[in-house]
């Protein structure tokens, strides 16, 4: 559904993308994972044509971005970093207008809003102005405006950032049913447990680059099954082990404070990279 | 055209959530001009026949025409840079010509409010113009021109305080020389040339001409009609290029 083959994209001297290469299949929920400014948005924004090409290729259902960019786009909806609903606007009216937007009938319009308004556990507020709507619900509003010309591919680029735990648990449960409903998604996090709870597959980018590709479990297991922590003067360091019996030999031998928990995303990527997910200045875990 | 309605039906809703704010701030600057320049300094002058006062309102439908047809750039401005609403229109299937059309008439139906708020005015002050069908033809052209620019603009500006400063530097000096309150011909030959390149000159005369039940210069329309094709062109070209 998604093919990227040697994708580059320089920002003036910066080099955001250096040679992407990705294929998302139908039905697929694909999380890439990465730090702020590894490249993730700049992939999103290409895929969807909100940035231009710098060389290579990326194929939305068959249909090249840079080539048949009308075609490509219809293949996709997006929900942004950034809330960009219209707050003067009510509910229903964002939805009509995206709905215009990809040249949908005045039925298919109607149609279309009462069922996202009661996918969305908004019915009773289409005509509530956005900017009377709390981040939790603007942002399930995000993805039933992408949701709205019905796109065969959905792209959602952090979608519960900066959202509490309980609410992104429900936009987790909203991703969930989006995608049982058929539909191919492309997520980008920096949440650790968003890719783990949420991915059939993940991609680890870093500096522009796909540094791993493989479903959860593999990249997981490629570091170890339990994960030691130790606190020193030096910091904090992770030793991995294969099973449980031989982390709490680990423990036992080196003494002092330590945490004992099984291995996440978040050691796949520091083994693959050599660094932490450090997202402005804390780390990549989302809380529950 | 696919998009086109959208984009437009957007900026109408919003107007009319904001109507009577807008009809307001729309109200301000005419009636002042109208209360210190029409009657309080120029009371007993009198041009080519005229009252101060009918001299001043056809100057004034232009400038309105211009400012509220150039204040578009704001609002595009504030939902590009702050709101993001930009990138829902460029992630859409739609060409960039109908986000620019849309934009434009958006822009051009703000003018066409700006003119009636003038005209009311100029009926409640005992000087109506002479409301013929080139009056129209030329305050339409004058708002497709700067309404065409304000798209540019807003494309090409890299944020909300450059913006003011377009304002500031173009649009403000504009509206004092372009005619609007006081006859060019009674500046040296050497500006006259100079002010005749602005477009709003050629829209205060044309206006004029027209409110008084004179036949404006066909040169008007041409020179307003080429600006506003090469505004429009412009506008065009850099929403492709704000893809980046």
């Amino acid at each position: 559904m998604i093919r990227i083959e040697n994708l580059t994209k320089k920002f003036g001297k910066t080099q955001a993308l250096a040679g992407i290469d990705l294929h998302v299949g139908q039905g697929e929920l694909f999380a890439y994972l990465g730090p702020n400014g590894a490249g993730k948005t700049t992939t999103i924004r290409i895929l969807t044509g909100l940035t231009r090409i710098g060389s290579g290729l990326a194929l939305l259902g068959g249909h090249d971005i840079a080539r048949e960019a009308t075609a490509a786009k219809r293949q996709c909806g997006l929900a942004p970093q950034q809330i960009n609903l219209d707050n003067e606007l009510t509910v229903a009216e964002n939805l009509d207008i995206h709905g215009r937007l990809f040249s949908m009938s005045r039925a298919e319009r109607r149609r279309r809003i009462d069922e996202l308004l009661a996918y969305i556990e908004l019915s009773d507020r289409p005509r509530s102005l956005v900017k009377h709507l709390s981040g939790g619900l603007k942002r399930r509003l995000l993805i039933a405006r992408a949701l709205m010309h019905e796109p065969k591919i959905l792209f959602l680029d952090e979608p519960t950032v900066g959202l509490d735990p309980a609410i992104r648990r429900r936009i987790w449960a909203l991703i969930k049913k989006v995608r049982r409903d058929g539909a191919t998604i492309f997520l980008t996090t920096h949440y650790i447990e968003e890719a783990e709870f949420l991915a059939d597959r993940v991609a680890f980018i870093d500096r522009g680059r796909i540094v791993a590709v493989d479903t959860p479990a593999v990249l997981m297991a490629a570091v170890g099954e339990w994960a030691v922590d130790r606190v020193d003067e030096n910091g904090m360091t992770s030793a991995y082990f294969p099973d449980r019996d031989s982390a709490q030999s680990s423990v036992s031998a080196g003494g002092g404070g330590f945490t004992l928990r099984r291995v996440n995303l978040e050691d796949a990527f520091l083994a693959r990279t050599g660094k932490k997910m450090v997202v402005d200045g804390q780390n990549g875990r989302g809380g529950h | 055209m696919p998009g086109f309605i959208a984009v437009l039906l957007r900026e109408m809703l919003i107007l009319r959530r904001r109507f009577l704010r807008q009809l307001a701030g729309m109200s301000v600057s005419p009636l002042l001009y109208i209360i210190a320049f029409g009657y309080a300094m120029g009371g007993e002058a009198r041009f080519d026949g005229h009252s101060y006062l009918e001299f001043l309102i056809p100057g004034l439908i232009a400038m309105s025409s211009m400012t509220q047809s150039f204040a578009i750039a704001t609002d595009i401005n504030v939902a590009r840079f702050y709101w993001h609403i930009f990138e829902e229109f460029q992630a859409a299937p739609i060409r960039d010509l109908a986000y620019v059309a849309g934009e434009t008439l958006a822009g051009m139906i703000r003018a066409l409010l700006s003119i009636g708020v003038v005209l009311l005015l100029s009926f409640l002050f005992g000087a109506p113009p002479h409301c013929g069908p080139l009056l129209w033809l030329a305050a339409l052209l004058n708002a497709f021109v700067f309404a065409s620019l304000a798209v540019a603009m807003a494309m090409l500006v890299k944020s909300h305080a450059d913006q003011s400063l377009l304002t500031t530097f173009i649009i403000t000096p504009m509206a004092f020389l372009g005619g609007t309150f006081f006859p060019l011909d009674r500046l040296p030959e050497w500006a006259q040339r100079a002010l005749s390149f602005l477009p709003l000159t050629h829209a205060s005369a044309a206006i004029r001409a027209a409110a008084f039940g004179e036949t404006p210069a066909a040169s008007h329309f041409i020179i307003l009609a080429l600006a506003g094709v090469l505004a429009f062109a412009l506008a065009l070209s850099v929403v492709k290029k704000a893809r980046d």
